[in-house]
């Protein structure tokens, strides 16, 4: 066996982004002194091979001839000062290393056999006068992420992994006391709770035994928060009112009592489906993986876009992954480096990584990244939160499986390996400073190539009806994927089949693995060599691991030894039902909270475009693919430079039809701190606004849900999370606008080892509506100098939690409210609106006000206005300009209507909310008037535009 | 009459192909998917073609270096045939990924027509370090010898999605020998074709190519994607354009010219 070093670098004089992009982000922790970075890509070999054969693989794969050089002997050689320091970064056993397996298959294509094994690693030479602890810095800080990666040791010795050989485990129950049930849920990082643990005990001593480490493994997955939601599915006491099933008696009941023929299938399926046309349906889920992605961001976030596309690639019968939508909430990303809490990362590098991690997936996946939203707390420092969702398109015929005793269980993709265990019950776990050595092994690095073979293979599979069932292999791994595609029927697995990256893992680990890429299929077995070829063709690994049975019970077996028995029924319902209590303490609201008024309205306008919040996000949405496929016709940066902001997105599935798909996501964090009920109305509002701006239609509109919340157990925290239910039903019954699936992510807490921080309640939604003609839709740039500029709906003095007062470092006032029925009257008119031509372009106006919609309208259509604040419909109360300038009111709208139609608009929108606020100029200037008739703001679009940009350019230096 | 028929090569981490098999079809041409393996187990299918497309996409992850690891799949195993297929008279594309597999299979720019294909260029990372989607304004070499190009208009409009895009040849003479041997096609420009404009190069290529054919004018790699501007609605600006302007889109005309170009051989 011989072993063999490949470095490769840049020749001299070719620009190294690299090492460059890496010298800024020195500069950014505080460190000036850097002179030069040699960034050195290192490939280790391992085989029988030749030296003309590794020559040749060096040459002709490893290294590009116009820009790069190698070294196979050994390594460069680097001056020897101690201004010169080598750091060299490599995965951790059993991470996976897609670039090794893919420079494997080049020497494969080339007709070298003999390299047995290959790993990649990544060396950095620094010059520049450095201490050791700023060398420390530079590794920890931006090399690495010890949960993945480590720095190498020259004298480090090869690890090999040992083989298992199978050895039954049985865990005491029987005679385990209360204080031994909690410790061995702790211990074995199961999360169950004492009456959990006692629930198992009891149908083990009816059983006369004790159960086996993978029964207890296979229960706590199935039973944890993550895959069973029983908060929001449990028992609830609230203000004298029991909820039996939080869920169903809100969220769910919605859809119930809406009764729309044009949803498919809801809450069962991996994604909720609805009608498209009349051969298509689409699916849609979103899901979030916020604990991976606050200790490794990138892995974290890649494994997240990976496992949402897999969803409804198991939904029905598997659907074509067509459009992705990306939610994230970070801390700010400008805090001071000291005042990070140890145990978290950087908002920025959480920021970079996250978004990083999203683009290498979703554009490897070939899936366009068309809609999104980004939010910024300081709650959200030790624990972001990643929203990553998925729309799929799929045949009609194929939106329903079912899975019959006799079928043979098949998994198809990725293998299975250590990585990803623990993760379905990791994310019941408060986050603390040392989460990342507990709960390393739930973070996983993932490989799309892999699952977009599957992808491709798949539906191919599908047109051919060579499978029943499918359902992706999620949280919780084969455990959770064959326990619920068996829950009807029964299932009998030899574990010891399922195909390993590695030897050493136990029946247990192979059992719950979260390894990515692994989709499950049930095959009748006379479909088997057919549908194996097919995988075959394309180099897609697929293999049967098991049968599912009559028998209504999951037995495991490893080399023919049984290691799990359990009654399907235990697993699905033997979870205890436990009552837990919810209380709510309504905050004061002061309305007439007020900043100081500042005489030149004007800064603070520029001063709320240049929030967090509100800023451009250009440089993350350039980053994501959104043209791939095709089918974007409505995309995320609109206007003269196509860098302004848009509402929804509209999506055209089929290249030469007229139909199309709008997306939207309405989030509004900081109002929960005031009311979560009121929170959750102004999300869907916005969501609906926004799918109303561009030209959708309310009457065909889905939802989803995604509630992400502090520890639950705590009734002050229940409390909110019954509230916001509460409102999603009372909101989306009167919108007409069924939910259709929906996912929540409670414990969302950091110990800083000082005190608990609780993220800040937040629910997404999402909106996903069908429109007959996409040549229809428009977007909120404006047109034409000349049309007129009118606000619709009324403004109320709601500026609690507001931009506005962010800014000013106001605190109280009352959190905007939504009146449905109004808001739905209005919605629908402005849609019949657009549909007439009578509008050319629409914005919501949300964060940051009449003032920021404005703004934006104007300056990515290239026009100034004339305005005026003197027709805005408001309450009596408001006298002042900067209360209609950025109360964030819901229900309103900003439209350009061209003069020659403003007469007809007018009539039509008789008996509704409206203001003339005044007309689009040919200049570049907006001038506002106020209340009484004086200027108030006059300024260039292009300085609004300036500070609208400012944030993200100044924070990734790319200032010009 | 006979038909144009178009092998769209596709392996793992392809995903332009749909929308480009959609733009050879609306352009009159037969187009099928063919993975990799089957043409490797069958090498003479690809005779059977009279155009080759490699579309965009991160063939096996783009690892080691974009479309490095599909070239070294097609040099070693398929480079008789497509050396066969190319004299012969035949079309190739390459767009983004494909484009970047044509050059590290040195098929582009091919700068002489010589007997052993060797690599003079390449396309490395953006200078930015990351991947950048963006509509850019093209300027066409007027006087370039590309067949896929001839009806088109100066300033061509298109998107670009990818991270390793700027183009390198690998020395002066290179770069001397495809200006004077009439292979660059596209640079990257302003809205007005003038250069004016600061910041215009996305990716920092040398002499701002984007761009490239063989000596022989009928291979064509470019990073920009002209299958996803085959129609009004996929311009990101159509709202805002003359009613006039709402017809095809530009891209189009490049599938067009290259059946064209075919079925006029036939």
């Amino acid at each position: 066996m011989k072993y063999a070093r490949i470095e490769v670098r840049d020749k001299k004089g070719i620009y190294d982004a690299v090492a460059e992009n890496l010298k800024t982000d020195i500069r950014d922790i505080n460190i000036k002194n850097i002179k030069e970075i040699e960034y050195v890509q290192v490939y280790t070999l391992e085989g029988d091979f030749s030296k003309k054969e590794l020559t040749l693989m060096a040459k002709e794969v490893l290294t590009d001839k116009v820009s790069q050089e190698s070294n196979t002997s050994g390594g460069f050689s680097h001056a020897r000062s101690k201004n010169v320091h080598v750091i060299e970064i490599a995965y951790n056993p059993g991470v996976m290393d897609p670039v090794s397996e893919s420079a494997m298959k080049a020497a494969r294509d080339m007709g070298i056999k003999s390299i047995e094994k290959g790993a990649t690693s990544k060396k950095y030479v620094i010059s520049g006068n450095l201490t050791s602890l700023q060398i420390k810095n530079i590794t920890d800080k931006l090399l690495y992420n010890k949960i993945v990666q480590h720095v190498t040791d020259p004298n480090e010795k090869e690890k090999h992994l040992s083989s298992y050989s199978f050895k039954r485990v049985e865990v005491d129950l029987a005679n385990a006391t209360e204080r031994k049930l909690a410790k061995i849920s702790k211990e074995g990082q199961l999360y169950l709770n004492l009456t959990e643990m006692k629930g198992i005990q009891k149908y083990f001593r009816k059983l006369k035994r004790n159960p086996t480490d993978c029964e207890l493994e296979t229960i706590a997955q199935t039973w944890s928060e993550h895959c069973k939601h029983k908060t929001m599915m449990g028992s609830i006491s609230y203000n004298k009112k029991l909820y039996r099933n939080l869920l169903k008696e809100t969220v769910m009941k919605v859809t119930k009592d809406l009764k729309k023929d044009w949803c498919v299938s809801v809450f069962k399926d991996n994604a909720g489906i609805i009608k498209f046309d009349a051969k298509n349906n689409i699916c849609f889920k979103v899901e979030t993986h916020n604990h991976p992605s606050a200790l490794e961001p990138y892995g974290g976030a890649e494994t997240g876009i990976g496992g949402v596309i897999r969803d409804p690639m198991g939904t029905g019968l598997g659907a074509k992954p067509i459009i992705n939508t990306d939610i994230f909430c970070f801390g700010h990303p400008d805090m001071k480096v000291s005042e990070v809490p140890k145990g978290a990362l950087h908002p920025k590098r959480v920021l970079k990584g996250v978004v990083s991690g999203v683009r290498d997936y979703g554009n490897k996946m070939g899936i366009p990244t068309v809609n999104g939203a980004v939010c910024f707390d300081e709650r959200y420092i030790g624990n972001p939160l990643v929203f990553c969702g998925n729309v799929g398109i799929l045949p009609a015929k194929f939106s329903f499986k079912k899975v019959s005793p006799g079928d043979l269980i098949v998994v198809v993709g990725g293998r299975t390996g250590r990585d990803g265990i623990h993760g379905a019950t990791f994310s019941s776990a408060e986050l603390t400073k040392d989460s990342e050595t507990v709960s390393s092994t739930a973070v996983q690095i993932g490989n799309p190539i892999t699952e977009k073979k599957v992808l491709d293979t798949l539906l191919v599979a599908r047109d051919l009806g060579l499978y029943d069932s499918i359902t992706d292999c999620g949280a919780g791994g084969l455990s959770s994927a064959v326990g619920e595609m068996g829950e009807e029927t029964g299932a009998d697995v030899d574990l010891d089949k399922a195909p390993l990256k590695y030897k050493g893992l136990t029946p247990w680990e192979i059992w719950i693995s979260e390894a990515q890429e692994r989709m499950v299929l049930a095959v009748k077995p006379k479909k088997l060599r057919k549908l194996m070829k097919i995988f075959d063709s394309e180099d897609v690994e697929a293999t049967v691991i098991g049968t599912f049975t009559n028998t209504k019970k999951l037995r495991l077996y490893y080399k023919g030894n049984i290691c799990s028995d359990l009654d399907m029924s235990f697993i699905h319902g033997g979870l205890p039902k436990i009552t837990r209590k919810a209380v709510w303490k309504p905050k004061k609201q002061d309305k007439k909270a007020l900043p100081v008024k500042n005489k030149n309205l004007a800064n603070d306008l520029v001063k709320v475009l240049s929030t967090w919040n509100v800023c451009s996000k250009e440089w993350i949405i350039r980053q994501y693919d959104h043209e791939v496929q095709g089918g974007s016709v409505l995309k995320p940066l609109i206007g003269e430079d196509n860098d302004g902001p848009a509402d929804a997105s509209v999506t055209r599935p089929i290249l030469n039809g007229s139909k199309g798909i709008v997306l939207s996501n309405g989030i509004s964090p900081g109002y929960g701190d005031i009311d979560p009920y009121w929170m959750a109305a102004s999300a869907i509002d916005e969501a609906l606004r926004q799918i109303v701006a561009v030209g959708g239609d309310v009457s065909k509109v889905a939802l989803l849900d995604n509630f992400c919340w502090g520890n639950t157990d705590k009734p002050d925290q229940l409390g909110g999370l019954v509230r916001a239910s509460q409102a999603c039903y009372d909101m989306a019954k009167v919108y007409g606008t069924p939910f259709i699936s929906g996912k929540d992510s409670l414990n969302n807490e950091f110990n800083t080892g000082k005190g608990t921080v609780s993220i800040p309640p937040t629910l997404l939604i999402s909106a996903i509506g069908v429109v007959k003609n996409v040549r229809k839709t428009i977007t909120s740039d404006v047109k034409t100098p000349g049309s007129k500029l009118y606000i619709l709906g009324k403004t109320f003095q709601e500026l609690g939690a507001s931009q506005y007062f962010t800014v000013k470092g106001k605190n109280g006032g009352a959190v905007p409210k939504v009146n449905p029925e109004k808001s739905l009257k209005l919605m629908k008119k402005v849609a019949s609106c657009i549909q007439k031509g009578l509008i050319t372009s629409a914005h919501d106006c949300s964060e940051g006000g009449l003032g920021t919609c404005l703004s934006e309208m104007l300056f990515s259509g290239g026009f100034g206005a004339k305005v005026t604040l003197k027709n805005v419909p408001k309450e009596p109360m408001i006298k002042r300009d900067d209360v209609l300038l950025f109360s964030e009111s819901n229900s309103r709208f900003i439209v350009e209507v061209p003069a020659e139609k403003s007469k007809i608009f007018e009539k039509e929108m008789k008996g509704l909310p409206k203001g003339l606020l005044g007309e689009v100029v040919k200049g570049k200037e907006l001038c506002i008037t106020g209340l009484n008739g004086k200027s108030i703001i006059r300024i260039h679009i292009n300085i609004l535009k300036k500070n609208w940009k400012k944030p993200f350019k100044r924070l990734m230096h790319e200032e010009s | 009459m006979k038909k144009v028929r178009t092998l769209i090569l596709r392996t793992g981490g392809t995903n332009c192909d749909k929308e480009t098999a959609h733009a050879f079809e609306i352009s009159g041409s037969g187009a099928d998917l063919v993975h990799i393996n089957t043409l490797i187990r069958n090498k003479s299918m690809l005779d059977k073609y009279h155009i080759l497309a490699i579309p965009g996409g991160f063939t096996y992850g783009d690892d080691i270096a974009s479309g490095k690891i599909l070239a070294n799949e097609l040099k070693f195993n398929l480079k008789q045939p497509l050396t066969r297929f190319i004299s012969k008279g035949k079309l190739v594309i390459g767009i983004c990924n494909g484009f970047q597999v044509l050059v590290k299979m040195g098929f582009l720019p091919n700068i002489e027509n010589k007997k052993s294909i060797d690599v003079e260029s390449t396309l490395s990372l953006n200078d930015s370090g990351k991947f950048i989607d963006k509509w850019v304004y093209l300027k066409k070499s007027l006087e370039s010898k590309c067949c896929w190009t001839k009806t088109l208009p100066e300033v061509v409009y298109l998107p670009i999605a990818h991270a390793e895009g700027k183009f390198i040849p690998k020395n002066k003479k290179v770069l001397k020998f495809l200006n004077d041997n009439k292979q660059i096609v596209f640079r990257y420009t302003d809205r007005l074709g003038k250069d004016e404009e600061k910041g215009f190069n996305p990716n920092g290529s040398v002499d701002h190519i984007a761009g490239i054919c063989d000596h022989t004018g009928r291979i064509l790699g470019m990073m920009p994607h002209p299958e996803r501007h085959v129609s009004y609605l996929q311009h990101p600006n159509w709202r805002r354009r003359k009613k006039s302007d709402k017809e095809l889109g530009i891209g189009l005309e490049i599938f067009k010219n290259g059946v064209e170009y075919m079925r006029n051989k036939l």
